[in-house]
């Protein structure tokens, strides 16, 4: 085909970064991940939760946590989903979030949002008032106890959890479950509504 | 100009209103969700889970076009769709069938094209248990449909149906999917389905904001070197015209993307034609230049901007989509306008201040054309070039002519070399890049549009993935004329091989295919070969006088490549004219 060739040609002068932003030219840019907590009301019903953790899977979005669970009304659950990306990731995944049909609304909540996540710690039974006095520190309770173990109810914030489990890693920890965060925003402020 | 191929099904919707019976089956509520919503046509192959509702369509005014295939069902049920602008209809049965279904379902879901797919499933007691042709067919469907649907009650299954079919055609299009367990359709009901209405939590917007379609339009007029990109989602809002009269207005160079093919006539001095990686030099040149871009219902795929670094970057970017979650997904956006495109295009009509000051631009635009112009070699003493195959039958043809393709070098050619003009007469796979969507995909676009011609390109290789469909062809006499632009080999793999692999061309040549024009006589069609130069014309006139499917197999210069092209991730102006410039950029 005919043309001048392509070191012939005219170039324009900008450059976009890799997420499609127009940058300057000499510098580097790139957005660091942040993490993000949205909150999702949701139609109540089978296959939802299945279809908004595969959207996560497949657009590659990074989640630390997502919960569900009912809310007042039976048609109608909640999902809290912790997200780490950079920022126009976080955006795009509110977008395809809401995208979704059974999705209602969605918000990405604020920093000073209420999080709270539960954890159960089971440790060795062998000092269990030891364990107690752990618990007590970090605000929790023993909630089974047998010759052989405790297991040990905490609630708080991610920080405080990993602090709690950090403290009970003397006891032998046998197993643990968390339950992820879930999170509202303060104030009057609802995801129905704006305050 | 007509935007959409329209049925006229109003007069048989009143009709057939006055004298239906009441449902008393969930299979009956379905067919008639279909009725209600306007269907005349659903494609469709039978079997175990799925004949109670092929039952209750015996007694109904719908045509049922059975095909040989399931993947020939989506294909065809999309061409529908493509081509009339309305939800195409598709039906399989659980397990194989809906499987089958699958591709193009998902061909559908990336090219936004309205269609709705409705699955026999095994009854409800068995799901579960991997019963007899059982598979998880809402799992499998849920990430390439807007929404697939598991009916769980015979009273609520024609709902559920209506809703599908109004989902499927609102906002940005694209397929949905009902699955109907054997017990659902057989049971009893006599709840008639609602009309077809979208879900609640769908929202559509349709004007953008006014303030930001303000900024859009000084930002538009104060450019120096503005062009628009069109994109598929002009064609599907019906945008076309609105597109032409705010082009032509404002005097600004259109660029089209492949999907957005026909929504501005490409023999018009603003247009540029398609850009992208076989796109033409001068799009691509003025993508690369430009320092404003209007895009509009486009969402920027990779084969159209390369590598995403070097995409447009000095050009402030107008994007309008329908879909919120398009905006700055690839390439950010300065001024989002989200709406419908042909309400933003109107009301970007009404908010220029004055058209941009662009002759010069506009200069180096023809320019452009005139340096890279879309060429090709003929000499006599050479096999045929696909090219001039393409070339002549656009030149016989009538404008309103539909094209179908399937996927490949010939696919390319087609779209370069015919010279397109109107909306909604270029069908083809594009994000999905489905080989074997063309000869399917010719049945649905003639039934779609019986008095418009249509001619569909295909390739050996892609020809052959779904030959069976020529079957379907004969039984319904349908006057197509297919053409296989065959170079005995999966062109741009070996194209591909050729220019990044060392010429190492495993698995890419086909010395092996079937003589196409005896495989058309076999299936009742007529086949004719081309050779030569001297007979394109006269073959090309026979095979579109004969009143019913021909096949012409076109034998090709097997050494013949694809050119411009922007390589994969590369830089839109630095594309390549020819295998020697692949190694300099």
């Amino acid at each position: 085909m005919p043309g001048p060739a392509p070191d012939e040609r005219m170039r324009p002068k900008g450059r976009r970064n890799m997420q499609g932003i127009r940058v300057d030219p000499e510098a580097e840019v790139t957005h660091e991940p942040r993490q993000a907590v949205l909150s999702a009301l949701v139609k109540h019903r089978p296959g939802v939760l299945s279809e908004v953790s595969a959207l996560f899977s497949r657009r590659q979005f990074n989640i630390e946590s997502l919960t569900v669970g009912p809310t007042v009304d039976d048609d109608t659950a909640r999902m809290t989903i912790l997200i780490e990306e950079p920022e126009p990731g976080i955006d795009q995944a509110k977008k395809q979030l809401r995208k979704l049909v059974p999705v209602i609304s969605v918000r990405e909540l604020e920093g000073e949002a209420v999080r709270r996540e539960l954890a159960l710690v089971k440790v060795s039974g062998e000092k269990p008032d030891d364990v107690n006095a752990v618990a007590d520190m970090y605000d929790g309770q023993a909630v089974d106890a047998s010759t052989d173990s405790v297991t040990v109810e905490i609630t708080g914030s991610k920080q405080k959890i990993d602090a709690a489990i950090e403290a009970f890693k003397q006891f032998d920890v046998q197993e643990i479950v968390r339950t992820g965060a879930a999170a509202l925003e303060r104030g009057p402020k609802t995801l129905e509504k704006d305050v | 100009m007509s935007e959409r191929a329209s049925v006229p099904k109003e007069a048989e919707e009143t009709e057939s209103e006055t004298e239906q019976e009441p449902v008393t089956t969930g299979a009956q509520s379905v067919i008639r969700a279909l009725e209600n919503a306007g269907t005349d046509y659903v494609f469709g192959v039978q079997g175990g889970a799925i004949m109670p509702v092929y039952d209750a369509l015996y007694d109904s005014d719908i045509n049922h076009v059975t095909m040989a295939h399931e993947q020939g069902a989506s294909h065809a049920a999309d061409a529908y769709g493509v081509v009339t602008g309305d939800p195409g209809v598709c039906f399989a049965t659980s397990g194989p069938g809906a499987t089958n279904l699958v591709t193009g379902i998902a061909d559908a879901n990336m090219d936004s094209d309205p269609v709705i797919a409705l699955t026999g499933q095994v009854p409800t007691e068995f799901v579960g248990n991997d019963a007899f042709q059982e598979t998880d067919t809402v799992g499998i469907t849920q990430p390439i449909t807007k929404e697939s649907y598991f009916a769980a009650d015979s009273d609520t299954v024609g709902d559920d149906v209506s809703e599908a079919f109004a989902l499927a055609d609102a906002g940005r299009q694209g397929p949905t999917l009902v699955d109907l367990p054997k017990d659902v359709t057989q049971g009893e009901t006599e709840v008639e389905p609602g009309r077809p209405e979208t879900p609640e939590t769908y929202e559509v917007p349709e004007e953008a904001d006014d303030g930001n379609v303000q900024e859009a339009a000084e930002a538009l007029a104060e450019a120096d070197r503005p062009v628009i990109l069109s994109g598929g989602g002009v064609i599907k809002a019906n945008a076309s015209n609105a597109l032409r009269e705010f082009a032509m207005e404002y005097d600004i160079p259109v660029i089209t993307t492949m999907p957005g093919i026909g929504s501005f006539p490409e023999d018009h001095e603003l247009s540029l034609e398609w850009a992208g990686m076989h796109g033409t030099g001068y799009a691509n040149m003025a993508i690369s230049n430009t320092d404003c871009m209007l895009a509009i219902g486009t969402r920027f795929d990779d084969r159209l901007t390369g590598g995403v670094d070097s995409f447009a970057p000095d050009a402030e970017v107008i994007h309008v989509d329908i879909d919120p979650a398009e905006i700055s997904k690839n390439v950010y956006a300065d001024y989002p306008l989200i709406g419908d495109a042909r309400e933003v295009l109107r009301q970007l009509f009404d908010a220029m201040p004055r058209a941009p000051d662009a002759d010069e631009w506009r200069d180096q635009c023809q320019t452009w054309k005139d340096e890279y112009p879309m060429d090709y070699d003929t000499p006599d003493d050479e096999p045929l070039k696909p090219q001039y195959v393409v070339e002549q039958f656009s030149e016989m043809t009538p404008d309103d002519t539909i094209v179908c393709t399937g996927v490949g070098q010939h696919q390319m050619w087609a779209s370069q070399f015919w010279e397109y003009t109107e909306p909604r007469t270029w069908v083809s796979s594009h994000g999905l890049g489905t080989m074997g969507y063309g000869v399917p995909a010719a049945i649905g676009a003639k039934l779609a549009a019986p008095d418009q011609e249509v001619v569909c390109f295909d390739g050996d290789g892609s020809f052959l993935m779904t030959v069976q469909g020529l079957s379907v062809a004969v039984r319904e006499q349908l006057d197509i004329t297919y053409v296989v632009l065959n170079n005995e080999a999966v062109g741009m793999v070996r194209q591909w091989q050729d220019g990044f692999y060392e010429g190492r061309r495993m698995a890419s040549e086909y010395p092996w295919i079937p003589q196409f024009d005896k495989l058309a006589e076999a299936f009742g069609a007529r086949g004719f070969t081309l050779e030569s130069y001297e007979n394109v014309e006269e073959t090309i006139q026979e095979a579109r006088d004969y009143d019913g499917p021909s096949v012409i197999d076109a034998h090709i210069d097997p050494g013949e490549n694809v050119f411009p092209m922007v390589p994969s991730g590369g830089d839109n102006g630095q594309f390549a004219l020819n295998e020697d410039q692949l190694d300099m950029i």
